[in-house]
């Protein structure tokens, strides 16, 4: 059990990352829809398991939180990505780039053979 | 770092805020009206769209939880909260919250004091290089197992020997010592060159003696102490290279001994001069001064070592029969030497100080049980309101914890004070033989042994209750009417707890009653001559001054004459040695016309003057005491105790008789002219030697004792003593003024005694005390478990002396059961405490009779109140309560 939100939160935390890299500042809604729309619909988010994740990530000091005005005109807390944060994609990123290329090599064994 | 950071703003999360709360509750009502809007414009009605959002977002609590959980750490938090119900609850019941950690804190004190003694005694290694490899060297003679060498045999055990890599001797020495005031005796101990050397210990200032520094014609030279460094030096550096004045011989400082240093068989010596102005002493083979200290060489054990000397004594005997017959050699571990005389006190105290934590515990245990059988309907209703049994526990287990804390607080708090103030109590000459005890306090090594025994009763208490709990039959818990059966249950279990308790107290009484009882008899033992209002003070006379032995029988008859001129003075006189000062100084005697064959006959010897006997009211059995003309012209004469007369004189009549030293030189024959009572000379637990007291007149020395007896109060004559010794001159030395009492109350021998009984006796106390109201507790518990019984035994016609009957016999089979099962523990335990006793036999039936009839008294008492609240309950009121 442990194991998989582990890994479900460490993605899901670079996933909120990318995600304010691209938009800049945004509320925790806005990243939660957008996070869905960028997988393409393929992630079924419950979206009150942003909101630790959010947490985590502002007590790490990736992002900041404020309190602003949404498009809407709806007061919203609005996250951004701090200089910490960039850092952290950039590992995570070459983490997870890493990770993907080792499975690639298990699950295309031929290309090694050749 | 930044899981760092993380686990910090976590940290500080675990103090609730409302601003938090109020914030991430702001926010998700944010978030779901932002979806609402959404969610209109795509068109859904409102009840479907506010649904929605709910539905995605995955319940409103549960979020709200994880992002709780997420913004401190839960373990700490429910901690917190442990902590402050745990609070709430003790302060809720303050009786039993200061009973038990004033009872923790007592018995923890207790144990942490005695510990730290125990440390600075037996567990810190003594301040030497590689101490384990130290040993101390010294001779056997017939009656001394452990006597001082020869300066000729040491310099011939250090030629001779391969199992020491280096073998140094030391000797006690005191220097007059001018200061700008006058001169002033001070304790000194004079050393061969590499004595520091085997000891593995280096100046910290200036330097050690060189090899040959105690030759004859080496200049001579001093180390000072730290402490006289400090006290008269000031602590300056420059103090190296000075010269001052010793026995008026210009000696140069050369430099300073580290502050750890100390040398228990030499303590509180100031200074630490060579042996290169030989004494008389240290030039006779049979003249035994001094001590070795010798360091093993590698892999050498000191059995191997014993059997080397053992040898080479055996050697010298056949070569030097006249004066080493019968002088074997004697080594032991050098930390033996010096922890010998405490190692059995402190291991007593040790044990009798965690009898008295274990009664401490089971008292705070049982209380806790009687909470816990209190709170049961408690925790049955918090479990089934969903509590988990872990939660539950884990809440008596703070509760314990924190009682412990608390006392464990107090505790070491009051064991600091106890160790200053026992530090303070011992006097200086008592610390100057125990220098280890100086270090003491609270070392790493107390603190963890205080957090071991902390930790330990933690352990206890959390779990003793929780054996009580009803984790399982909540239901049966929740039932009123177990709670006469669960009271059974407790009864049984207390009362073990209770007879464990009582067996304690019999042994810790027990050990007091005997101590107490050896330290009565130690100081009552017969000395044979009348100790009070007697004034003594120690006289050293400046040999440079009163060169011949006639300028100093002169100046001390000026001494006495001045003395005995004081008010209130009614006799004086002076003697080479106070009486109960120890075995020792002896003379080999043999007597004209009996067989000899070289064996030594150890005899104390004394020289006194006339007036000696008189003046300490010990009585002349036969014979005649000597005059004031009996001097060098005329021929000698000594008087005897009775112990010289009946074991060198048995079955005659020794008056006229004649003996001398083992070779009869002319000097040494003497006639015996009287024969006195068997005056104390021997430390108060050692026995009575043989001893000889001859006239100063005839041998006289510069360093003696004054002893003189006052028909006014003897401590306020001794400023005066000091002040007409120096009226004759000022040149001369005194020290150590002290009366004849105090000297025998402060001797090593009855300090230890005497310590001992007081610590054992106090923990006695506390332990009966504990004990009892640990019993009391037991009892009024049951009569309040068994009220409702009471009622309808009394309400069916039982009579008053009937409930009495009933309370007072399950309290008497508790006190029978646990003070007999202390009676034999004792009896068994008996040779532990064995060494420490003095003319008391381990198991003394008249002490074990005492302890009995207080413990059972004091049980009678304890179990009194509750049968008497028993018999006094209204029946009709009983049966209406329950």
């Amino acid at each position: 059990m442990g194991d998989k939100t582990d890994v479900w939160q460490g993605t899901l935390a670079l996933m909120i990352l990318k995600t304010l890299e691209a938009m800049g500042s945004l509320h925790g809604y806005g990243i939660a829809r957008r996070i869905e729309q960028t997988s393409g619909d393929l992630i079924a988010l419950n979206y009150g398991t942003l909101y630790p994740a959010l947490l985590r990530l502002e007590q790490e000091g990736s992002i900041a939180a404020e309190w602003g005005i949404s498009d809407n005109n709806r007061r919203a807390k609005f996250y951004t990505l701090t200089r910490v944060g960039r850092r952290q994609i950039q590992h995570e990123t070459r983490s997870w780039e890493q990770t993907t290329a080792i499975l690639a090599r298990f699950l295309n064994p031929t290309e090694e053979a050749s | 770092m930044r899981h760092l950071r993380a686990w910090l703003r976590r940290i500080a999360g675990i103090i609730p805020r409302q601003r938090q709360e109020q914030d991430f509750s702001d926010e998700l009502a944010s978030h779901l009206q932002m979806h609402v809007d959404d969610n209109l414009r795509s068109g859904m009605t409102p009840e479907q769209a506010r649904r929605e959002a709910h539905l995605k977002l995955g319940g409103l609590e549960h979020t709200r939880q994880a992002h709780r959980e997420r913004r401190t750490i839960p373990f700490a938090e429910t901690l917190l909260q442990d902590i402050r119900f745990a609070l709430r609850q003790l302060r809720r019941s303050p009786g039993f919250t200061i009973t038990a950690i004033l009872m923790l804190a007592l018995g923890i004190g207790a144990c942490v004091a005695i510990f730290a003694f125990v440390d600075s005694a037996l567990l810190k290694p003594l301040p030497y290089a590689d101490p384990n490899s130290l040993v101390d060297v010294a001779e056997r003679g017939a009656m001394l197992p452990r006597s001082n060498l020869s300066y000729l045999d040491y310099e011939d055990w250090k030629r001779l020997n391969t199992v020491f890599s280096s073998l140094d001797a030391y000797s006690g020495s005191g220097f007059l010592y001018r200061t700008s005031s006058g001169v002033e005796p001070v304790f000194a101990t004079r050393v061969t060159a590499g004595f520091f050397r085997t000891l593995g210990v280096r100046p910290i200032l200036g330097r050690d003696f060189y090899a040959g520094e105690d030759e004859t014609n080496a200049a001579p030279t001093v180390l000072l102490a730290y402490s006289t460094w400090m006290n008269r030096f000031g602590g300056r550096a420059g103090v190296v290279g000075q010269t001052i004045s010793l026995d008026n011989t210009p000696t140069t400082i050369i430099g300073v001994l580290p502050k750890d240093f100390h040398f228990a068989p030499r303590g509180g010596a100031e200074f630490w001069a060579t042996t290169h102005a030989r004494t008389p002493c240290e030039k006779r083979r049979s003249c035994h001064n001094l001590f070795g200290v010798g360091r093993l060489k590698d892999g050498v054990s000191i059995k191997t070592a014993f059997a080397e000397m053992a040898t080479i004594a055996k050697q010298l005997e056949v070569q030097y029969p006249g004066s080493n017959q019968d002088q074997g050699a004697a080594l032991a571990p050098l930390s033996e030497l010096i922890i010998r005389d405490i190692r059995p006190i402190l291991l007593v105290l040790l044990c009798g100080s965690a009898l008295l934590m274990m009664i401490a515990c089971l008292n705070v245990a049982s209380l806790l049980l009687v909470r816990s059988e209190g709170r049961r309907h408690e925790f049955a209703v918090r479990g089934a309101l969903g509590a988990t049994p872990r939660r539950l526990i884990r809440q008596f287990a703070t509760e314990a914890a924190l009682l412990v804390t608390c006392g464990a607080m107090f505790g070491l708090s009051a064991a600091y004070g106890c160790m200053q103030a026992m530090l303070h109590l011992i006097p200086a000459r008592r610390i100057a033989n125990m220098p280890y005890l100086q270090s003491m306090g609270i070392t790493p090594h107390v603190l963890a042994f205080a957090a071991a025994i902390t930790l330990l009763a933690m352990a206890i208490f959390s779990i003793a209750p929780v054996l009580r709990l009803p984790i399982t039959g909540l239901r049966e818990a929740l039932n009123d009417g177990a709670r006469g059966s669960a009271g059974t249950v407790w009864r049984r279990f207390g009362s073990s707890l209770v007879v464990l308790e009582l067996t304690i107290a019999v042994i810790l009484l027990v050990a007091a009653g005997l101590l107490g009882k050896s330290f009565y008899r130690l100081l009552h033992v017969d000395l044979s001559f009348e100790p009070s209002k007697l004034s003594t003070l120690y006289i050293s006379i400046p040999s440079s001054t009163y060169k011949k032995d006639e300028d100093v029988i002169i100046v001390t008859r000026k001494i006495l004459d001045r003395v005995s001129a004081l008010p209130g003075v009614t006799s004086v006189a002076v003697t080479s040695v106070l009486p109960t000062s120890g075995n020792g100084n002896t003379d080999w005697i043999r007597v004209i016309g009996h067989p000899f064959h070289g064996e030594h006959n150890e005899v104390n010897e004394r020289d006194v003057s006339v007036d000696y006997f008189k003046t300490i009211k010990a009585s002349l059995v036969r014979g005649r005491i000597f005059n004031e003309q009996e001097d060098r012209t005329r021929p000698r004469v000594a008087i005897i105790n009775k112990a010289f007369a009946d074991k060198y004189f048995p079955g005659e009549d020794p008056i006229g008789k004649k003996y001398g030293n083992g070779d009869l030189g002319p000097d040494s024959i003497k006639e015996v002219i009287g024969i006195v009572d068997n005056i104390r000379e021997s430390g108060l637990d050692e026995e009575v030697w043989p001893a000889e007291y001859k006239p100063y007149n005839q041998d006289s020395d510069t360093f003696f004792a004054l002893i003189v007896r006052t028909s006014g109060d003897e401590k306020s004559l001794l400023p005066a003593l000091n002040t007409a010794v120096h009226q004759v001159d000022p040149g001369i030395g005194t020290t150590d003024p002290q009366s004849m009492e105090q000297r025998i109350g402060n001797s090593q021998t009855a300090y230890l005694h005497r310590s001992s009984a007081w610590l054992v006796g106090a923990f006695a106390t506390f332990a009966l005390l504990l004990s009892v109201i640990g019993l009391y507790g037991v009892v009024a518990y049951s009569v309040s478990q068994r009220t409702r019984e009471i009622g309808v035994r009394m309400a069916l016609g039982a009579a008053r002396s009937s409930v009495y009957q009933l309370i007072l016999k399950e309290a008497g089979r508790l006190t029978i059961t646990g003070i007999l099962g202390g009676v034999i523990c004792s009896v068994a335990s008996a040779s532990l405490i064995k060494k420490l006793l003095f003319g008391t036999r381990s198991w003394d039936p008249a002490t074990l009779a005492a302890v009995v009839f207080v413990l059972s008294l004091a049980a009678l008492l304890a179990s009194y109140l509750p049968a008497r609240r028993a018999a006094s309950i209204n029946p009709i009121e009983a049966l209406r309560t329950e």
